[in-house]
């Protein structure tokens, strides 16, 4: 059975395409870029094309792209090299509902080093308040770090007015934007952000490649240390094929970027109206005129999402939850607590996150089969039946 | 994804026993819509009240928690409500083969509700049962004895363990150092045949020796992982002149600390008549 997958801000499919163009760099362009000879010289000629690409993508110099393992590994060395230059400097802002990669990071230099963290509330649509940012800023402010879009609910933050209240202080703005690099238009030369992260696997790249914007200028040392790879800003030999597939997949990113805003918005529309219609006490989380074009969290009442999960899975589909039994924890997520959606619906909220590679025929099995599930579950439930 | 045993794939997509007894000899309800998981029980016994001639749940959670109740029922029908009584959370884990380590608190969920739901026929008290001693877990509301109960039936070691079976320190973690002095107590009571036989008469430098050796095994690990530290400054005859460090320095609990944890520590491991003292400032 071929899977469904509507779990695109979770991974995604590597593109044909990326696949095809990384194959030679396996076992025919294999040198290393730092290797005097031709077959080095190849491999050096790809890495540097593969960042042209992805500096097309956000409207940047090639020089301003720092090639990381992930985007978590982009973020770390954001938020610890800032802090580096910056020693005197002991206070941080980030929101309360950032991915891991940033909340944890923050958080250990709140617990490990003494520093001041202050994290940005949600309102209940997820939307984040300016005039609360503003005035959160300190004049011993080292970094402000902000998603640009939330993974779980799509929730977009209003990136341009966040930088330019950030960078009217002169604090230096990090921004993870993992989830919208290749679904959103990023443009470096309007956007005054100093820091950005993207990801290859979210956009059909494979795992284990990610990106880093460094604005020109911006003083950041290396995470990893070691050799001059990376003009001496990242160590460790480059890898050549998955920075190869990379730029391929944010080439293609820029494609369709009209058929994501376009046609995977009209699926995931579809899929959202026939769930709610289908499904009685079902609910969408975040803000629905500010999210991205792929992205649904509906919340299912009293019901558990894990058990969603696995019903679905039963049909081959495939999505997440934001429930404490898939978490690992014990909790919901961070983000639908942040957001103050109640406990009796954060644990039974599915994310439903579409690609390019999506089919109307796709959304209509999901559409027809998910509220016998959920019917299902209410009727083993000691809440359901009230 | 979870690990999950066929047997429990099998009760979560093929549920035994879903729904309510009409007019049932009794009822055990557990947990809560907040805490991600609850159980509702119902039984019926035969004429003498004595038997369980049949049993139902409806449950909200995880595939491991319909399995675990689907489980449950299955293992209590015909059996005698002494008998019953008797069951563990284990008996549940072991009918479905096993549970992830992390969904062991599905399986305590269905002992608990059976407790329920007995002490609902004997005593008639209909609804949650009362929390017995004191709540050590906010978050999730466990009770130190449920604490140790977990402990000894399952044989715990770690807070991890602890958090897997019943979810105390699942939420907040405010709650963990207390569960590691509760783990040390518990599997200390448990097992007196390994405790060092304390020696006789000591030197004072073999006492101060002592002293610091247990301060190192058997106290400062826990505080340490509550952010705190201990030192020793000074040993006086059967005075013991510690410096607390850390988060224990101010820490609005550290006179219950001293005695019931680190005063007991030693005297449990080097002599029964030291005092315990912090160092005055």
């Amino acid at each position: 059975m071929k899977p469904i997958y509507l779990d695109n801000n979770a991974t995604t499919r590597v593109a044909d395409e990326v696949v095809e163009a990384m194959m030679p760099f396996f076992t025919e362009q294999y040198g290393n870029p730092s290797s005097m000879y031709a077959l080095g010289g190849e491999a050096g000629h790809a890495t540097r094309h593969a960042r042209e690409q992805v500096a097309a993508l956000l409207n940047c110099s090639p020089d301003e792209i720092l090639f990381t393992s992930c985007g978590t590994e982009s973020d770390n060395t954001s938020i610890h090299g800032v802090l580096e230059v910056a020693p005197a400097k002991r206070h941080l802002i980030t929101s309360r509902v950032e991915h891991p990669a940033v909340r944890t990071t923050c958080r250990y230099f709140r617990e490990q080093h003494g520093y001041a963290l202050t994290e940005l509330p949600v309102d209940a649509k997820g939307n984040l308040s300016l005039s609360e940012l503003e005035s959160s800023l300190r004049d011993d402010t080292a970094l402000v770090s902000i998603m640009h879009a939330n993974n779980e609910t799509g929730v977009i933050f209003p990136l341009e007015e966040i930088a330019q209240i950030v960078k009217s202080h002169g604090v230096i703005l990090h921004t993870d934007a993992v989830q919208t690099a290749g679904k959103l238009s990023l443009d470096m030369q309007k956007l005054p952000v100093d820091l950005l992260a993207i990801s290859g696997h979210k956009l059909h790249a494979p795992k284990g490649i990610g990106a880093l914007y460094v604005r020109r200028g911006t003083k950041l040392p290396p995470y990893l240390k070691g050799g001059h790879q990376e003009s001496g800003k990242r160590a460790g030999t480059e890898n050549v094929p998955y920075i190869v597939g990379f730029g391929k997949a944010c080439e293609l990113a820029m494609q369709n970027m009209e058929k994501e805003n376009t046609s995977v918005k009209a699926l995931r529309d579809k899929l959202q109206a026939g769930l709610l219609t289908g499904c009685q006490n079902a609910y969408v989380n975040g803000d629905e005129t500010h999210r991205l074009p792929n992205t649904a969290n509906i919340s299912f009442e009293f019901i558990e999402g894990e058990s969603i999960l696995l019903l679905l899975d039963t049909l081959g589909v495939c999505a997440s939850s934001g429930s404490a039994c898939t978490s690992g924890s014990l909790e919901p997520s961070h983000v639908l607590r942040a957001m103050g959606v109640p406990f009796t619906r954060a644990h039974g909220s599915i994310r439903f996150s579409l690609s390019r590679y999506t089919t109307e025929d796709e959304v209509n099995v999901v559409i027809e089969k998910l509220p016998a599930i959920i019917e299902r579950l209410r009727s083993m439930s000691p809440f359901g039946r009230k | 994804m979870w690990d999950y045993t066929e047997k429990v794939k099998d009760h979560f997509l093929n549920p035994r026993n879903v729904g309510e007894i009409e007019n049932a000899d009794c009822m055990g309800e557990v947990g809560s819509l907040a805490c991600g998981d609850a159980l509702k029980l119902t039984l019926r016994l035969d004429e003498k009240k004595e038997k369980i001639v049949d049993a139902k749940f409806l449950t909200f959670g995880c595939a491991s928690a319909i399995a675990s109740s689907s489980a449950l029922t299955e293992i209590i029908k015909g059996m005698t409500i002494d008998s019953a009584a008797k069951v563990t959370n284990q008996d549940i884990a072991d009918y479905l083969g096993e549970l992830p380590e992390q969904k062991m608190h599905c399986s305590v969920m269905g002992r608990e509700a059976l407790e329920a739901a007995i002490a609902n026929l004997r005593t008639g008290k209909t609804g949650v049962v009362e929390l017995e001693g004191r709540v050590v877990c906010t978050c999730f509301g466990v009770t130190e004895t449920e604490i140790e109960r977990v402990i000894k039936e399952n044989s715990l070691t770690e807070v991890e363990q602890v958090t897997n079976y019943c979810k105390a320190g699942g939420g907040c973690g405010g709650c963990r150092g207390e569960i590691e002095r509760i783990l040390l107590r518990t599997n200390a009571a448990a097992k007196p045949t390994v405790k060092p036989s304390k020696p006789g008469r000591l030197t004072v430098m073999q006492k101060i020796k002592m002293i610091d050796e247990t301060i190192a095994r058997e106290i400062r690990p826990s505080l340490v992982q509550d952010g705190g530290d201990i030192e020793l400054v000074d040993v006086e005859g059967s005075r013991v002149i510690v410096a607390l460090r850390g988060a224990c320095s101010s820490c609005p609990a550290s006179p219950v600390t001293m005695k019931d944890f680190i005063q007991a520590k030693l005297r449990e491991f080097v002599a029964d008549d030291l005092v315990v003292e912090e160092e005055k400032q």
